[in-house]
């Protein structure tokens, strides 16, 4: 592992996700880690927050005023999530209106340890074609395996990219669906390390559920991966839509962790890409265009 | 109608869910939001164990905790071919009880060290991984021996018993806790095998047997 602290200053310069809000302790120092370096984080009863780097004298589990915390980084509340920067962060995090919408169920589905790097992590997530082998029975089966052709672009005012038009057949699409359909997806990706999906309700034909996964790089090739949920479904309990999305998680895992180099290689010419693989593509130019070298090969120059 | 405490991810839930799909016997589930809810540590479920650990079964009004115990107990009511767990041959009960103590050190080690990498349990990782190579050294050459002596399986049985099924999970998922099975190349067979036992199924994290074809 590289002991190196990150030097990269696209993405030291990130809002990036540190905890689930509603698992952190009122008034108690929870530790993490953040591109290697230890931070810390703390939270009122009513979900003011503060996060430091982490220091001897408020080590985990001690309890802790928050408004006697100094030398803060930033920090900022989204999504369900803690969020801070070790660098100068823009003033806000990329928009999910969808999240304001009261009907909503809104869970951390779970934070899980993945030994892969966070733009590996990503491609997976906009990745449809392994859907029939490695979600067999629920977002895929064989011999529906073909990715219909899609667009993608990359929108300049947004600054993030947009994958449209992706239809897949899908057995069992969530917790509410009662049996197979095709489905409607629509990704973003608005930050190098984050990503939302949006995905045909089986309740409700005109609005999308919103899936998102944002990744806490903790080195280069290690991620907290923290799993938003923000979905229509009338009828199961919380526990059901996580277990759901812990199952499709699971499955991932053992193919994230065997991803060979374990970094993302930006040289087009590093990997052989299908048709089917348009977003990651794009995903990789739009990193090398924005200079990101952290957890990633960059292209020679 | 066999109810089952359960976690998908959870290997020990996984034991017994295997065990029911070898037997062919139906179950419902009641979800346990292990992680990140810790609702195995809950009033509700504390009152069923007292432990606060997964998985928990209830059948006719029996209440069963711990894996290797539910597999006896389902093995010895619902398997009428009583080859999973032989109640008439006490030398291979010797060795399935052996053999599911065993087990329960796989999840000391092997299952600790997954839950130090995904779920950020704070332990000694690198003792967890020590001690689970440790044992799987131990198993590597007991299988090794085995397939010298055309034995198959963990017990001197031509079939397997639940002795397989205890230790299975943890072994298969050993990676997911940065352990990699590349030195033990008879596990990786007996592995193979057990993912052909008829009624085999996954769970996150396990893939099923290749096609089997001759290279």
């Amino acid at each position: 592992m590289n002991t190196r602290k990150c030097t990269d200053p696209v993405v030291l310069n990130l809002w990036h996700p540190i905890g689930a809000i509603d698992e952190t302790p009122a008034g108690i120092v929870v530790e993490t880690v953040l591109l290697e370096e230890r931070v810390s984080l703390a939270k009122t009863a009513d979900n003011v927050v503060a996060v430091w780097r982490s220091r001897p004298d408020l080590r985990a589990g001690d309890t802790v005023e928050i408004a006697s915390i100094a030398d803060r980084l930033p920090a900022k509340l989204a999504y369900g999530y803690v969020w801070t920067s070790l660098g100068s962060p823009p003033q806000d995090i990329f928009p999910i209106p969808e999240y304001a919408e009261g009907d909503r169920r809104k869970l951390n589905a779970a934070t899980i340890g993945v030994n892969v790097s966070a733009p590996r992590a990503i491609e997976n997530f906009l990745d449809m074609g392994h859907f029939p082998y490695v979600h067999t029975d629920i977002l895929g089966v064989e011999p529906h395996t073909e990715v219909k052709e899609y667009d993608v672009e990359i929108s300049v005012d947004r600054d993030e990219i947009l994958a449209t038009r992706c239809r897949f057949f899908q057995p069992m699409a969530s917790t509410a669906s009662d049996g197979g359909a095709d489905v409607d997806y629509v990704y973003r990706v608005p930050h190098p390390f984050c990503s939302v999906l949006y995905k045909s309700s089986p309740l409700d034909e005109t609005r999308r559920d919103v899936i998102a996964v944002f990744l806490q790089p903790v080195d280069q090739e290690h991620v907290r991966a923290h799993m938003m949920l923000c979905v229509l479904d009338e009828d199961n309990e919380d526990k059901v839509i996580k277990r759901f999305q812990q199952t499709i998680f699971g499955q991932d895992k053992p193919i994230l962790e065997n991803q060979v180099p374990k970094r993302l290689p930006l040289d087009p010419r590093a990997e052989t890409p299908i048709r089917a693989d348009k977003s990651a593509i794009a995903y990789r130019r739009w990193l090398s265009q924005k200079g990101v070298t952290y957890g990633v090969i960059p292209a020679a120059a | 109608m066999i109810t089952l405490y359960d976690y998908e991810l959870s290997g020990n839930c996984y034991k017994l869910r295997l065990m029911m799909s070898f037997l062919g016997i139906g179950y419902k589930t009641v979800p346990v939001d292990f992680y990140p809810g810790r609702e195995h540590k809950s009033e509700w479920f504390l009152k069923l164990n007292p432990l606060g650990q997964l998985p928990v079964l209830e059948d006719d009004g029996l209440l069963l905790r711990d894996a290797q115990a539910i597999l006896v107990y389902l093995a010895s009511k619902y398997d009428p071919s009583n080859r999973w767990y032989p109640r008439d041959n006490p030398a291979l009960l010797g060795e399935i009880s052996q053999w599911l103590a065993f087990a329960d050190g796989i999840t000391g080690t092997a299952s600790a060290a997954r839950l130090h990498d995904g779920l950020f349990y704070e332990l000694d990782i690198d003792a967890a991984r020590v001690g689970a190579h440790r044992l799987f050294r131990i198993l590597d050459e007991h299988l090794w021996f085995g397939e010298q002596e055309g034995r198959d399986w963990i017990c001197s049985a031509n079939h397997p018993t639940i002795a397989d099924v205890a230790c299975f999970p943890y072994v298969i998922l050993s990676e997911e806790g940065g352990i990699p099975r590349q030195d033990y190349p008879a596990i990786r067979r007996w592995c193979d095998r057990v993912k052909r036992i008829k009624g085999f199924i996954v769970m996150s994290g396990v893939f099923p047997a290749g096609p089997a074809k001759a290279a």
